[in-house]
């Protein structure tokens, strides 16, 4: 069957998506990224929808599933690249998309994926820095 | 009021609903929507697609282009020969489902569409007509 492809890059996984998914597709890239980022011991998964024309229901409770599945996990799942008319739909449609977090490109999303490997990395320290500031 | 180009797709398998997503785009372009609303008429084809083949066992949707002479609008209608819904208020409910969907498919379409109606009868078939015009 059709796979789309998961990158690992340091403690990342990146997916871009590029094809118009059809359901089983959506399925099977949940359960492939689930089981990556128990092998890679993966703390952040990065989502890469800017090829998207659309997102429906299907989509969305797809991303949604990821999200609280890799926090179970203890990595973090950004989505990105997410279109202006696709944003409009979504929230229309009734997708707030709550356990979502969302970045407006590639560049923004693995920032926030590497605070959260610094975070772990680092412990306390980033903590009480956000305290200060 | 003109039907410009009508195309009946068969709705039998998930790749289906994903063929019926591209031509609804196709169509919406030629019919000169917004990019908005291109992308709001597929995402509602995309939920009703799913609907008549998840619920409905399969069927069909029916695609026209329409001119009233001063707009242009596409016109989609879907039908199914399936177990019909029991209760339309109930099924037209955000978050109501009778399956493993987000129960967003239905109450979602009609939001996205300019007009909406539905037609449904127990034991013999559903059918969604929806439309937006440019």
């Amino acid at each position: 069957m059709e796979r789309i492809p998961i990158l690992k890059l340091g403690r990342a996984l990146i997916v871009t998506i590029q094809v118009d998914m059809h359901d089983r597709l959506a399925v099977a890239l949940e359960e492939d990224l689930t089981n990556r980022i128990v092998a890679t011991n993966a703390k952040g998964v990065l989502i890469d929808i800017s090829a998207l024309e659309i997102v429906d229901s299907f989509i969305g409770r797809m991303l949604d599933n990821i999200a609280a599945v890799s926090r179970v996990l203890d990595a973090e799942t950004v989505v990105v690249g997410m279109r202006p008319a696709v944003a409009i739909t979504l929230v229309e449609l009734g997708l707030s998309l709550n356990g979502v977090r969302t970045a407006l490109n590639v560049e923004r999303g693995m920032e926030l994926i590497q605070a959260a490997v610094a975070e772990e990395q680092g412990g306390g320290e980033l903590a009480d820095a956000d305290d200060e500031g | 009021m003109l039907t410009t180009r009508a195309d009946t797709l068969q709705i039998r398998v998930s790749d289906d609903v994903v063929r019926v997503r591209q031509e609804v785009r196709a169509r919406a372009v030629e019919v000169g929507l917004s990019l908005v609303d291109q992308t709001k008429i597929v995402t509602a084809a995309s939920e009703l697609a799913r609907n008549t083949l998840e619920y409905g066992g399969g069927g069909e949707c029916l695609v026209e282009a329409l001119d009233d002479g001063r707009r242009k609008g596409l016109r989609l209608s879907f039908e199914d020969k399936g177990p019909g819904i029991p209760d339309l208020d109930l099924a037209l409910k955000d978050g109501w489902t009778s399956g493993k969907g987000l129960g967003l498919g239905l109450s979602g379409a009609r939001r996205l569409s300019e007009t909406f109606e539905i037609h449904s009868k127990v034991g013999e078939g559903t059918r969604v007509i929806i439309s937006r015009w440019k």
